[in-house]
């Protein structure tokens, strides 16, 4: 009796300590993330490095202001394309389907979600760069490639999250809304969108952060000038393909502004989370009622 | 006609064309998404086929490097995060209660999923390819991607945990079984199907991932032997191919082989987690 009372305290204890290590790491992580890019930032000088609009390694001119645009308008072109159609997908899914199609394309979205992002970009490259430069010239490389890539790429984030938010509005909110006389479009965009708003704002607020932390799909569609982009024919670096197109090479202070781009982008992905979650709490809320 | 009955009559046309109108954006959009994938695959597959033919896949080129160095990192990366995962998930759903700890390891499990690749990429660079001296390794490798496939692992195990009814506790325990007995000898066993549901998942991560393997394994085109060569995965090979731009068809080739892995593994964990919830209503 006493042996097994010590294996079960014993197991116990190893389940929470696995527990644990999820908290180490994230602790760690950006610990690591955070002492390897400072110091690098305060070299640089913090004005220097985050809104100097030069970036040449040779030089030792470190602004990284180019990338930071970058990655903001990629992201935001990104959800130009992939929002409205994730969402309207999304309704159709939840309000219009009946079972086996839902079903079917729920695999679809599904396999879409699966894909690697190098395949995307590999993907990008030889049919959407080569479309963008027959039509409109310039290459193709460019802000509007990485947007469509990234567009396609933040899909299955949409619809499966704005999904499942719009499946949980209860029913008597529709059935009372066709009661009163309304068609079955105006009761889903008047009381079942707005009643699904924040499940379907924290969709968009995870695409957001998938998005601006993609690296290899946008490294091979967007050509990877770091200058800021003036037309969204333009090329584009952004943050992330900043770090992996250099961190091969660099050393000493040129390694060091790649960390900071790290603690930068970090950044980002931290406030980003932040408002994830608050929207999703307030989508569990709802749910829960 | 009066005026008015003219003016309602009007205005319910428009009504029912912008609803139509809705409903025609709604089914483009369901089509668009629909067209890409079936766009995306077929392109890739059919050129990947077609331009095969002119590859000498056993020889100079052959990809079975690439291949193998996936493979090898994909074994040691899930043999470090499957037990961590299931332990984790087994804490999370049997034991914890509702206080501030649980709430920060949840969390921090959330964060971890949310956190780039290229983030993970940095991470393991700091320190294990230099920290604690890998250099660029399978190994290195491995130990970076096994800390980002233990959110889904254990978030998928949890899920799984979660779906054992509790009769089925119950049971063991009036038997006379401990909470651990019972754990090990009766939930793990039912939730089985979805614990591997979870592995299947991290592995389609792992030979999806470029970024984090690119930092941390480097891109020597040649099958590692020992855990501490640096070794070329198949995506961190695509990567290369494309931008570099050296060869298409072999690109395609590649493409071709990752596209049909992920299909298998999307096949394989939908079959699972039919026959699984089947199994679970029988019960």
């Amino acid at each position: 009796m006493k042996k097994s009372n010590w294996q079960e305290k014993l197991n116990e204890k190893l389940y929470l300590i696995s527990a644990l290590i999820s908290i180490a790491l994230i602790l760690s992580i950006t610990l690591f993330i955070f002492i390897k890019g400072v110091p690098a930032i305060k070299e640089i000088g913090i004005k220097n490095f985050v809104l100097g609009t030069k970036w040449k390694a040779g030089d030792g001119q470190y602004g990284i202001l180019p990338m930071i645009v970058g990655s903001i308008y990629v992201t935001i072109g990104a959800c130009l394309v992939g929002v409205p159609i994730g969402l309207f997908t999304a309704i159709y899914l939840s309000e219009m389907a009946n079972k086996k199609t839902a079903d079917f394309l729920r695999k679809v979205v599904e396999l879409l979600a699966g894909i690697p992002s190098v395949v995307f970009g590999f993907f990008g490259l030889v049919s959407i760069v080569p479309l963008i430069d027959k039509f409109f010239g310039g290459g193709g490389n460019s802000l509007f490639a990485s947007s469509i890539i990234l567009g396609i790429m933040i899909l299955p984030t949409i619809i499966s999250i704005s999904e499942a938010s719009i499946r949980a509005v209860p029913k008597e909110y529709r059935e009372g809304s066709l009661a009163l006389g309304s068609t079955h479009i105006d009761s889903t965009f008047k009381v079942i969108l707005p009643s699904a708003k924040s499940g379907i704002l924290a969709s968009i607020v995870l695409a957001l952060g998938r998005a601006i932390g993609e690296t290899m799909a946008v490294i091979l569609v967007s050509g990877n000038t770091p200058l800021i982009p003036h037309s969204i024919f333009d090329r584009v670096r952004t943050l992330t393909s900043n770090i992996a197109i250099e961190m091969g090479y660099a050393y000493g202070l040129h390694q060091g502004a790649l960390f900071a781009t790290g603690v930068i982008l970090f950044v980002f992905i931290m406030i980003i989370n932040g408002v994830f979650l608050v929207f999703n709490r307030k989508a569990g809320e709802l749910n829960d009622r | 006609m009066t005026d008015k009955s003219l003016q309602i009559d009007h205005q319910m046309n428009i009504k029912i064309v912008k609803e139509k109108l809705i409903k025609g954006i709604i089914y483009f959009s369901v089509f668009l998404t629909f067209g890409i994938v079936l766009w995306i695959l077929l392109h890739i597959v059919f050129n990947g086929v077609i331009k095969s033919g002119n590859i000498d896949i056993i020889g100079n080129e052959s990809i079975l490097p690439m291949i193998m160095n996936t493979f090898y990192i994909v074994l040691l990366a899930v043999s470090i995060s499957t037990p961590i995962g299931i332990w984790t998930a087994i804490y999370l759903n049997e034991y914890a209660k509702d206080n501030k700890l649980v709430h920060l390891i949840r969390f921090a499990i959330q964060s971890l999923a949310g956190i780039p690749s290229i983030i993970f990429g940095l991470f393991g660079m700091i320190v294990f390819v230099v920290g604690l001296n890998l250099k660029w390794s399978i190994l290195a490798g491995a130990l970076t991607l096994s800390i980002m496939i233990l959110p889904i692992i254990i978030k998928t195990t949890e899920e799984a945990l979660k779906s054992v009814p509790l009769s089925i506790r119950e049971g063991s325990m009036a038997l006379g079984a401990s909470k651990v007995k019972t754990i090990k000898g009766v939930v793990i066993p039912s939730a089985l199907p979805g614990i591997i549901i979870s592995v299947i998942l991290s592995i389609g991560r792992i030979v999806g991932e470029t970024a984090a393997i690119y930092l941390t394994a480097g891109m020597v085109p040649r099958a590692a032997v020992s855990p501490l060569d640096s070794g070329r995965t198949l995506s961190v090979h695509l990567y290369l191919l494309a931008k570099e731009g050296i060869s298409f068809e072999k690109a395609y080739f590649t493409a071709t082989i990752l596209v049909v892995f992920i299909l298998c593994i999307n096949l394989i964990s939908n079959r699972l987690a039919k026959k699984f919830s089947e199994k679970l209503k029988a019960n």
